[in-house]
């Protein structure tokens, strides 16, 4: 038994006198002040990208609790971020509710929306989900145009809205304190996820994914965890849309197409299904390929986009998580044959 | 297994396994361990009355009534087909029975939701395994606490202080069980990697976190040699004896059913074709007509 033999006790692993847990610890702390040196490096127009590509980590966040660890498809996710988008766009339009509060509010909405969806989603499985979301997602922007709600949505148009100002006497650029503002959210809502996932709830989430009859035979309600966790990810991804519509300072209808679904579920998917480090992957990708793949071909930028996207299943089958992984474990698979 | 030589150790050593009460905060403590005979009278631990389940055409289970008392270890046998997995998947609630009752301690199951069982404190096996394929040994054997832990969503998101105590009791208790098993030097391997004997100990380990009063053994000792066969009575006893722990046992392998058993409930076309001691069973005539007819 081959497989059984790599298994030693995890107190063991080693590397360089320190365990793998403090080297976690170590790395983890150290992204964390490249973070936060980042914004005074870097141009404006990357700081904005930058800035992007964590708003979209926590709206892969949000879709990967739902497919990656919890095994419901979703090819809808970006009515959820279209939701929390307009939530903070017709707030600051239309009262005089400070910016930061819009955000818990978008959270709160699409939090209530997920859960309501995910309810008669609950009857539907595999396949009929994906398509039932799919039509939420195909419905999204001729909502946001109906006549009738024009008052709010701006129809067609739109909503601009003003950056937030950076608080006063901190001598930083509003572009610099709107980094900082997400990175501040997306900080949190990890810390969260990371407890969630880590503990009784992402068991249940995960063994509900595995064999869903095993798991209600264990006392796990699979009804009520698969309806919260639709809750729980349409937040993710509400507030995520929330930022993202501060960043752009301007919602309209079409900005939250069909494609930008497609692309979430590109981005958990080259990321790495059921991983939380792996979203960070996924939003660099779907916030820098497609534009990559724009100068390198003129005349067929979505051919190439696409040939990249197979070229990246091929060579990451679990994504770039899983390869990460991979590596890990050949590593300590190295280590632990060399000296005795 | 062997081929590298080394043996597998089936059930490390019984002696090992908690005794009842030990892990506290999970659960309920104190049951009193009572003896095969301690418990004559009284209110039966498990009551069937009556039941029937029919899938289209086929008769699984024709009117079966039978009592398990709490403390015994009750084996259940009949031919292939005969309705025992079925049983279990009704008592599971995954079954639905057309007619009759089933009582867990004097109250109701039948009318209850399939994920309340475990908590009622009714844990099983799978004969053909029903494992987490993607998670770990050890993340396996806590999914079984589930039903004792009490963290919801917010709770859990905030690591609120009794969250992290739980789960600290329960990844002590599952490390406990799996040193029990035999397990331990196989916890973060993934399930799937593991050879079917070795997944049915997962799944024993799994139900036992779960701090069950009545444990639904199904075929544990399929694909055992003779010697683990011996490791595994000894450890159904003890899990009777040291735990607490009731036990319905359906096997096919004859001479660990008579050996372990208080008493056997024989089945046969979904007809209950015998009920009492071994030895009664073991003579009776339809139970040998069945058995013989099956073989021939
Ligand atoms: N889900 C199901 N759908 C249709 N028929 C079923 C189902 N489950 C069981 N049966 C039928 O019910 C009868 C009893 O099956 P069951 O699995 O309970 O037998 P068993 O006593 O466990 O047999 P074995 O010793 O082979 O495991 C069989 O005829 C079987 O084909
Ligand atoms: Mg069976």
């Amino acid at each position: 038994m081959a497989t059984l033999d790599t298994s030693r006790p995890a107190a063991a692993e080693l590397f360089a006198g320190l365990s793998l847990r403090t080297w976690k610890l170590v790395g983890l702390a150290a992204v964390l002040v490249a973070a936060c040196i980042l914004p005074f490096v870097i141009s404006s127009y990357q700081l904005l990208l930058a800035t992007q590509v964590i708003v979209y980590a926590v709206a892969l966040l949000g879709l990967n609790i739902l497919t990656g660890y919890n095994g419901q498809f979703s090819l809808g996710h970006g009515a959820f971020y279209a939701i929390g988008a307009y939530t903070t766009a017709i707030l600051l339009d239309k009262t005089g509710i400070p910016y930061w509060a819009t955000i818990p509010a978008a959270g709160m909405i699409c939090l209530v929306m997920g859960f309501l969806f995910g309810l008669p989603a609950l009857r539907l499985e595999g396949h009929y989900l994906a398509l039932a979301t799919f039509a939420l997602a195909f419905a999204m922007p001729q909502l946001l145009k109906f006549k009738d709600f024009d008052f709010l949505t701006g129809g067609v148009q739109g909503i601009v809205i003003t950056a937030p100002d950076p608080p006063a006497g901190l001598p930083i650029r509003a572009d610099q304190w709107l980094y900082f503002f997400c990175l501040l959210w997306t900080v949190l809502l990890f810390l969260l996820g990371w407890n969630l996932l880590r503990g009784r709830t992402g068991r249940a989430l995960v063994a509900i994914r595995d064999h869903p009859l095993a798991a209600a035979t264990m006392g796990i309600d699979t009804a009520r965890y698969k309806s919260f966790t639709f809750g729980v990810s349409a937040m993710y991804t509400g507030i995520a849309g929330a930022l993202g519509a501060l960043l752009a300072q301007f919602v309209s209808p079409d900005s939250f197409d069909l494609f930008l679904s497609i692309r979430f579920l590109v981005g958990i998917v080259v990321g790495g299904l059921a991983s939380m480090g792996g979203v960070f992957f996924g939003a660099i990708f779907i916030e820098f390929v497609p534009n990559i793949a724009d100068q390198l071909s003129k005349a067929a930028p979505q051919a190439l986009y696409g040939g990249v996207l197979i070229a990246c299943m091929y060579v990451m089958p679990s994504g770039v998580a899983g390869l990460v992984r991979g590596i890990g474990l050949r590593l300590k698979r190295w280590t632990a044959a060399g000296p005795p | 297994m062997t081929a590298n030589g080394r043996r597998e150790v089936w059930f490390g050593q019984t002696g090992m396994l908690p005794a009842r009460g030990e892990p506290r905060a999970l659960g309920r403590q104190g049951r009193t361990v009572s003896g095969a005979a301690a418990n004559g009278a009284g209110a039966p631990l498990l009551g069937v009355d009556g039941l029937s389940v029919r899938f289209g055409g086929i008769v699984a289970l024709d009117n079966v009534s039978f009592r398990v008392d709490s403390g015994q270890i009750c084996g259940l046998i009949g031919p292939n087909g005969a309705g025992k997995t079925t049983l279990f998947n009704v008592l599971s609630r995954l079954y639905q029975a057309e007619r009759g009752a089933i009582n867990f301690e004097g109250r109701s199951l039948l009318d209850r939701p399939r994920h309340v069982v475990a908590g009622l404190g009714i844990g099983r096996t799978f004969q053909n395994l029903a494992l987490f394929r993607t998670m770990s040994v050890r993340g396996n054997v806590m999914i079984g606490g589930h039903c004792r832990g009490r963290g919801g969503f917010l709770a859990d998101a905030l690591r609120l202080p009794f969250v992290a105590r739980e789960e600290r009791v329960l990844a002590e208790r599952a490390q406990r069980l799996m040193e029990t098993l035999g397990l331990a030097a196989l916890a973060e391997l993934p399930v799937s990697s593991l050879p079917f004997g070795t997944q049915k100990r997962v799944e024993l380990a799994r139900a036992l976190a779960g701090n069950p009063k009545l444990l639904l053994l199904d075929e544990p000792a399929a694909g055992l040699n003779h010697e683990e066969v011996d490791e595994l009575r000894e450890l159904i006893r003890s899990i009777r004896d040291r735990l607490g722990v009731t036990v319905l046992l359906v096997e096919h392998h004859m001479n660990l059913v008579m050996r372990v058993s208080d008493k056997v409930v024989a089945l046969d076309f979904g007809r209950k074709i015998a009920d009492g001691t071994p030895q009664e069973v073991q003579r009776d005539p339809e139970v040998i007509r069945a058995y013989l007819g099956g073989a021939l």
